[in-house]
């Protein structure tokens, strides 16, 4: 069911007078809601909704081999399911390429926005370490998973604990409190995806605004500083325009970090 | 069944844990619904009746009820693989048999009816949550239904029977150790629908648990039709 040419070329028109059908502004986000505790097994978990956009994401803690280039830190894998729960467009079997973007893009926002400090989750230098899950699964897509998913993320690791580990038995004793909190730097790393509409920028798309748009830029920001990038789709883009980006990007990250970090608390 | 034994969460041999249901979870769906044992949360959402694709798989005689079963890999304490396991598939495939006696797919040829379970918070008797939820999910999206079916797990924790299993009883290690039943009846004719059996039973403590199944099943059916009735409050039993 993709959105009818029709209604693309309504959002463009009411684009180019800075209106949108739900009544926000172009740099304005939907209402954001985040909770914690999806699931008492995880080691972290929070629900995030933007609007009527829903992801849950869980962390699970495993301990495992560090890779040889960097044998006294911590590993990282982010995954995420496009559920066929979650939309009529996804669809059983094995991950599409939507789904291991957005999987790519909240990893490399956590990793390069140097968020978890991996060194603290060396348990023996050169043979173990704590393996850090992040698995994102959506509930319903409403338009803009990647920024659900990416705030989803930081919220489910700034709700994580690190699980009680018996270095004899090399077990790990989940369940039991070990009272350490996953560590993390103070700066919030968000993922903030632009859209490129004839020649405006809008954000927190919405399912119909997502596929009116003809071109996207993932930033990845903590406090001021770009950590990561990527621009998906075929469409190419002014550089003022990219500029213009970059501007908006960074008064939104102000705003939602205030957001996550008050939800945190 | 006056003997005092000890449930490890304290309950009585015939008490369910206490149960959730919503209906209406997942705004895309054409119905969805949430249900819970405790710690065992379970969603599902359905799409349909749909074109079937592809082609060749289309029925014309009657309908396609297909079911997906599906754990968050954060659902429990050993992280699970995401994707698809032997032992989801199986659950998949057992579910919507568990479903069909009710629904009147065959009103709906070359189509099908797509019904997706998730188990978000796992804390034993999945299934019976998914089951619960589907039907309920179904009803929901307006899928022409002759009844409803609802689930529940039957335990026996050496020599005694007990109602919805959960994990520390599904790892009872004393006496004859654990069985765990999964039952499914439909509610007007009180028929089963769906049974899985794994452990150390006889025939005639086998019919007991059957029947303290059906009993218990009545309980999470009201919670069902209430949930139904007032869509989108979480209702509590």
């Amino acid at each position: 069911m993709k959105t009818p040419s029709m209604n693309v070329n309504r959002i463009k028109t009411y684009l180019a007078e800075g209106k949108r059908f739900d009544g926000r502004k172009p740099e304005e986000y939907r209402n954001l809601e985040i909770s914690f505790g999806v699931s008492k097994k995880a080691e972290g978990s929070a629900r995030v909704k933007l609007g009527d956009t829903e992801v849950i994401v869980g962390v699970k803690m495993a301990v495992g081999e560090p890779y040889p280039d960097s044998p006294n830190k911590g590993n990282l894998m982010v995954t995420a399911e496009l559920l066929p729960l979650s939309s009529s467009r996804f669809e059983l079997g094995p991950p599409k390429f939507t789904a291991i973007e957005l999987g790519r893009l909240v990893d490399r926002g956590i990793r390069e926005g140097r968020f978890i400090e991996f060194e603290k989750l060396c348990i023996k230098e050169g043979e173990k370490v704590w393996t850090v899950f992040v698995d994102v699964y959506t509930i319903n897509d409403a338009g803009n998973l990647l920024d659900a998913a990416g705030i989803g993320a930081v919220a489910a690791l700034k709700n994580a604990e690190i699980p009680k580990y018996d270095e004899k038995e090399g077990k790990i004793l989940y369940g039991e409190s070990s009272g350490k909190k996953m560590p993390l730097t103070k700066e919030i790393p968000i993922s903030i995806t632009l859209h490129k509409i004839g020649d405006k920028i809008l954000v927190d798309p919405t399912r119909e605004e997502e596929d009116a748009g003809e071109t996207k830029v993932t930033i990845g920001l903590s406090n001021g500083i770009i950590s990561s990038m990527q621009k998906g789709n075929e469409k190419e883009l002014s550089t003022d325009l990219f500029g213009e980006m970059l501007d908006m990007g960074e008064k939104i990250w102000g705003d939602l970090s205030k957001k996550i970090e008050k939800a945190a608390k | 069944m006056a003997t005092a034994f000890k449930r490890p969460d304290g309950r009585k041999v015939e008490d369910i844990r206490p149960m959730k249901a919503k209906v209406g979870v997942v705004p895309n769906a054409d119905g969805s619904a949430m249900f819970a044992f405790g710690g065992t949360i379970a969603i599902a959402a359905v799409y349909g009746p749909k074109e079937l694709h592809p082609r060749n798989q289309r029925n014309p005689a009657k309908g396609t009820l297909r079911c997906t079963y599906n754990m968050n890999s954060f659902s429990v304490s050993d992280r699970i693989r995401p994707g698809p396991s032997r032992r989801s598939t199986e659950i998949s495939k057992i579910t919507g048999w568990a479903l069909e006696p009710v629904v009147m797919i065959n009103n709906f040829p070359n189509t099908v009816v797509d019904v997706h379970i998730q188990i978000v918070q796992a804390d034993a008797s999945t299934r019976c949550a998914g089951i619960n939820a589907a039907a309920m999910a179904l009803a929901h999206a307006g899928i022409p239904m002759k009844d409803i079916v609802s689930s529940i797990s039957i335990g026996k924790l050496d020599k005694q029977l007990v109602v919805d299993v959960d994990k520390a009883e599904e790892d009872w290690e004393d006496g004859e150790g654990p069985t765990d039943i999964a039952l499914t009846f439909t509610h007007n004719d009180e028929k089963l629908s769906h049974i899985q059996l794994d452990g150390y039973i006889s025939p005639k403590q086998l019919k007991e648990a059957v029947e303290l199944g059906k009993q218990a099943s009545k309980k999470v059916y009201e919670l069902q039709k209430k949930a139904l009735k007032n869509v989108g409050e979480e209702i509590t039993g």
